[in-house]
């Protein structure tokens, strides 16, 4: 993996919210292709560090590097570099397909004409020809998850960041989400993913297990298995949060 | 202590329960699995006659939920997906209005709900929406029994709380139902379906399968297999094209593959992915979970 | 009934939790109270005028003196012929015209009876009465000390109100604010803490409680009742102390029909909340549906005499219409509830009606 571009860079990562201390001095690196999975209860500080990563939020001190630009200098550089999904991302309810994917092509500053051409692609991609002028409130919740995905990775991102994009899905669309997933790391993005379904953590090269603002463990999904002598990844985190 | 026969309810266009029905026996732990929008919180809001059925008929504890549905709140607990729970209240405010407006007091069932309060009981003065998801959970789940229901039902209890909460929260309703309460859970997570005596299996609007886990298992009828290769990615891909797959998904590092005859023939299927260049493959022979067979019914 | 007060006694620790609804329910209306009467009061400074002096003896000129020097007003131009007046009013150089008849003083010491005539520019009403009001005033005002001096002297002023003929008493901020407060916290607050419930799906609870719907409805209308009528003393006392306005009638009795107010507003607020899913729906149809009709069509600002006909009609449906009749008259004319009865009943018809509705529709299910 080291001989990969390191893509973020994130040395004593500190967020303090007055006496709250919701990040306490992350260290961890993310390398270009990798699936790297953030894992944690809720509080426990995950959208917090996207929030600082995806250049919303400056930390409270700390080194960090997003594709090679700084976090709080160079905010607006990285907001062009990153796609991002979350679980609470909506595409508008009220607008049809082709006029969610052409309004977030505008807003990535795509051209007209190379929207119209990725959307076409994309719409015929993910099967949604027939969907097209429909509106979006009333396709199923996995199609728009899928949807919203490639809307993210529409002006081909660095990283693309997802915080919890597969809650309440059903088995078989998070698992055609996670094909995508792979698809687009295969392409060389990196996805920087959030989850607390243990299981997805398996999905990805390496993961990270937050506590209460802390890295509690960062390694790949086997080592961890191994060190914590645990069937699974559920194992582990009970393993660790014990 | 449940009948349900037959339901079927319409959202304008959509419909969201389809002729449903099952029986949830006295003193049972009873699961419905099934992804958002399956279903699950309309059918519980029949259940507990907070919405009327288009056709169909429901039974709890021999009270008709349209008719009788005065004597069926009171002998009910609900807690709704979204934790019920008024954010600007402390924990024990919260705990003695859900106290009082079911008739009773904290004193008198503290015994039933004294394992699950006694984890919050030191934080009784902080607001509700202070809380950690946790701790939410294990107050809400308080003030659903503190009138000591005979039938308790909870939408999504575990949804969006962490894996050391969930695995408390299982081992809280099991000791309930050791206490005699029915008790009626819906989960989207496939795993917590074992936890359960038996299950539905509900996706679009009906229902899949009834059974125990155990029996949803066994009714798995074809051979399962694991693959592993290096490039993980690239062997889903083409395990998909090759002629017999019937499934090829992707369970952490590894891939579960069917064939489409049932019967799989291991040399066969090497040959062709050495042929497609994958290098360091595993492949073993696995016994199903519920989560196959989920998959199996809903393919 | 335990059940039902520890349902009151939640509903109470909302109110006092929030500060941003102690603010709404106790900031805002003595903000609102002391807005509007020194808007209104503060606005007579330097009005242009114009006097006609038929008689240009001693006596009107020392009147129109005082009048200069009240600061109230400006004398704009001396005017010779009555042909005059309607040219400067039109320009709207002017806002109001002095004329004295012909031998004002003579008649005056005569037969201690002399004639002045005010003409207000009532393109806007509410100044044109509080101008024609502070000059009756001064009049009345320089009568009195030749009287005191030993004689018995009578103005006898006509005021014509010009492009506003019908115009009568609007100068009723306070009854206006206190509807406006009433209707704003009282159907306002106990929709969107309705809604509040919801949202937070604490309502689906409840609902499965063996809580009656009428005294979840009753549960959370107690807090706001007191609350609002709290308020109501509130706005009374501000009218008495802070702006002089007396209380001339019986305050029991404006205290009963303050009462029945907040009922109505109450009632309207639990219907707004049977319809409205979220506390931002409910609070737009509180504005929108109880708030603009309260400030423009009850007769609070604009006179309802002014209006197109339809609006008019409308009016009549609005019961803040009623209840700042009901308040002019006992406050400021002292009236019983012999002459307020007609009003008092329309409301307390109205109350019944909503409340009706509002129960009707509160269901004990979700849809």
């Amino acid at each position: 993996m080291n001989d990969k571009q390191l893509v973020i860079s994130a040395k004593g990562l500190t967020k303090k919210f007055g006496d709250f201390v919701a990040n306490d001095h992350l260290d961890f690196d993310v390398f270009q292709g990798e699936i790297f999975g953030f894992l944690g209860a809720n509080g426990a500080g995950k959208t917090t560090a996207i929030k600082i990563l995806c250049g919303l939020s400056i930390p409270t001190s700390g080194d960090i590097n997003v594709a090679g630009y700084d976090v709080y200098t160079e905010t607006e550089q990285i907001k062009s570099n990153i796609g991002y999904m979350s679980q609470r991302f909506s595409l508008y309810p009220d607008l049809t397909v082709s006029e969610n994917i052409r309004f977030y092509g505008g807003i990535y500053g795509l051209g007209w004409k190379e929207i119209k051409q990725k959307r076409k692609k994309l719409i015929e991609k993910l099967g949604l020809v027939e969907e097209r002028n429909g509106l979006i409130s009333d396709i199923p919740l996995g199609w728009k998850q899928k949807l919203a995905f490639s809307i993210a990775i529409m002006h081909e991102p660095k990283i693309v960041f997802l915080d919890e994009p597969t809650g309440g899905v059903d088995p078989v669309t998070r698992r055609m989400f996670w094909d995508m997933i792979y698809e687009v790391s295969e392409s060389g993005t990196t996805v920087f993913v959030t989850t607390h379904y243990m299981d997805e953590a398996e999905y990805c090269n390496r993961v990270c297990i937050m506590d209460e603002g802390k890295i509690v463990a960062l390694d790949t999904p086997e080592e961890l298995k191994r060190n914590y002598h645990a069937q699974n990844m559920n194992e582990v985190f009970i393993k660790i949060a014990r | 202590m449940i009948n349900i026969f037959q339901i079927t309810k319409k959202y304008e266009s959509t419909t969201a329960l389809d002729s449903v029905s099952f029986q949830v026996d006295d003193g049972e732990l009873f699961g419905v699995i099934g992804p958002d929008g399956a279903g699950k919180t309309t059918l519980f809001r029949i259940i507990t006659s907070l919405l009327l059925p288009d056709s169909g008929k429901v039974m709890v504890n021999g009270l008709d939920v349209i008719k009788d549905y005065r004597e069926i709140r009171k002998i009910t607990g609900y807690m709704p997906g979204r934790f019920s729970l008024y954010q600007d209240l402390t924990v024990e405010e919260n705990l003695q209005f859900y106290a009082t407006v079911f008739g009773t007091s904290v004193k008198k069932n503290y015994d039933l709900i004294k394992d699950i309060y006694s984890h919050i009981e030191p934080f009784k003065n902080r607001l509700a929406g202070k809380l950690s998801g946790g701790m939410k959970q294990k107050l809400a789940l308080s003030c659903a029994l503190i009138h000591r229901p005979q039938l308790l039902i909870l939408d999504e209890p575990t949804t969006g709380v962490d894996a050391v909460s969930r695995k408390e929260f299982w081992d809280m309703l099991k000791k309930i139902q050791r206490e005699g309460i029915t008790v009626l859970v819906s989960t989207p997570y496939m795993d917590e379906a074992l936890l359960c005596e038996r299950v539905v299996f509900m996706e679009k609007a009906k229902i899949l399968a009834m059974d125990s886990p155990q029996g949803l298992i066994k009714a798995y009828s074809r051979d399962l297999v694991s693959v592993s290769a290096d490039d993980m990615h690239r062997l889903v891909v083409d395990l998909r094209k090759y002629p017999d797959v019937n499934s090829a998904l992707l369970f952490g590092h590894e891939v579960h593959y069917t064939s489409r005859s049932g019967r799989i023939n291991k040399d066969e299927l090497i040959n062709y992915l050495q042929k497609e260049r994958h290098n360091n493959i595993k492949f073993r022979k696995i016994k199903p979970g519920i989560e196959d067979r989920f998959l199996e019914l809903i393919s | 009934m335990k059940s039902f007060f520890g349902f009151v006694k939640k509903e109470f620790l909302h109110i006092f939790r929030d500060p941003r609804t102690m603010l709404v329910l106790f900031g805002m209306p003595v903000a609102l109270v002391l807005i509007f009467g020194y808007v209104v009061t503060n606005e007579i400074k330097d009005i242009p005028i114009a006097v006609l002096d038929h008689s240009k003896d001693e006596m009107t000129r020392e009147i129109t003196q005082k009048i200069i020097s009240s600061g109230y007003f400006k004398l704009m131009a001396e005017l010779t012929s009555s042909n005059d007046v309607e040219a400067m009013m039109l320009k709207g150089d002017i806002k109001e015209v002095i004329i004295f008849e012909p031998g004002f003083a003579v008649s005056l010491q005569k037969d201690g009876k002399a004639d002045v005539q005010l003409l207000a520019d009532a393109s806007d009403p509410n100044t044109a009465n509080l101008i024609v009001n502070y000059t009756k005033g001064i009049l009345f005002d320089y009568l009195n000390k030749q009287n005191q001096a030993g004689t018995s002297y009578q103005f006898d002023t006509r005021v014509r109100m010009v492009y506003n003929q019908s115009l009568k008493g609007v100068y009723m901020f306070v009854p206006g604010t206190m509807a406006m407060i009433l209707m704003l916290i009282s159907a306002m607050m106990t929709s969107i803490s309705i809604a509040r419930e919801k949202e937070l799906g604490t309502m689906e609870v409840l609902m499965v409680s063996p809580l009656k719907p009428f005294q979840i409805i009753i549960g959370k209308v107690i807090p706001y009742i007191v609350l609002s009528f709290i308020n109501a003393v509130v706005i009374i006392l501000l009218g008495f102390f802070v702006f002089g306005l007396p209380v001339r009638g019986s305050l029991v009795l404006l205290l009963a029909e303050n009462l029945l107010f907040i009922s109505l507003a109450l009632s309207l607020g639990i219907l707004i909340s049977t319809v409205s899913e979220s506390q931002q729906v409910a609070m737009f149809i509180s504005l929108f549906a109880l708030m603009l009709p309260t400030i423009l069509l009850s007769g609070f600002i604009y006179p309802i005499e002014n209006m197109p006909v339809i609006l008019q009609v409308i009016s009549y449906a609005m019961p803040p219409k009623y209840f700042i009749i009901i308040i002019k008259d006992i406050m400021i004319k002292g009236e019983g509830l012999g002459l307020v009865w007609e009003e008092t009943l329309i409301l307390f018809g109205m109350m019944i009606f909503f409340l009706l509705i509002a129960v009707k529709r509160f269901k004990t299910r979700l849809e």
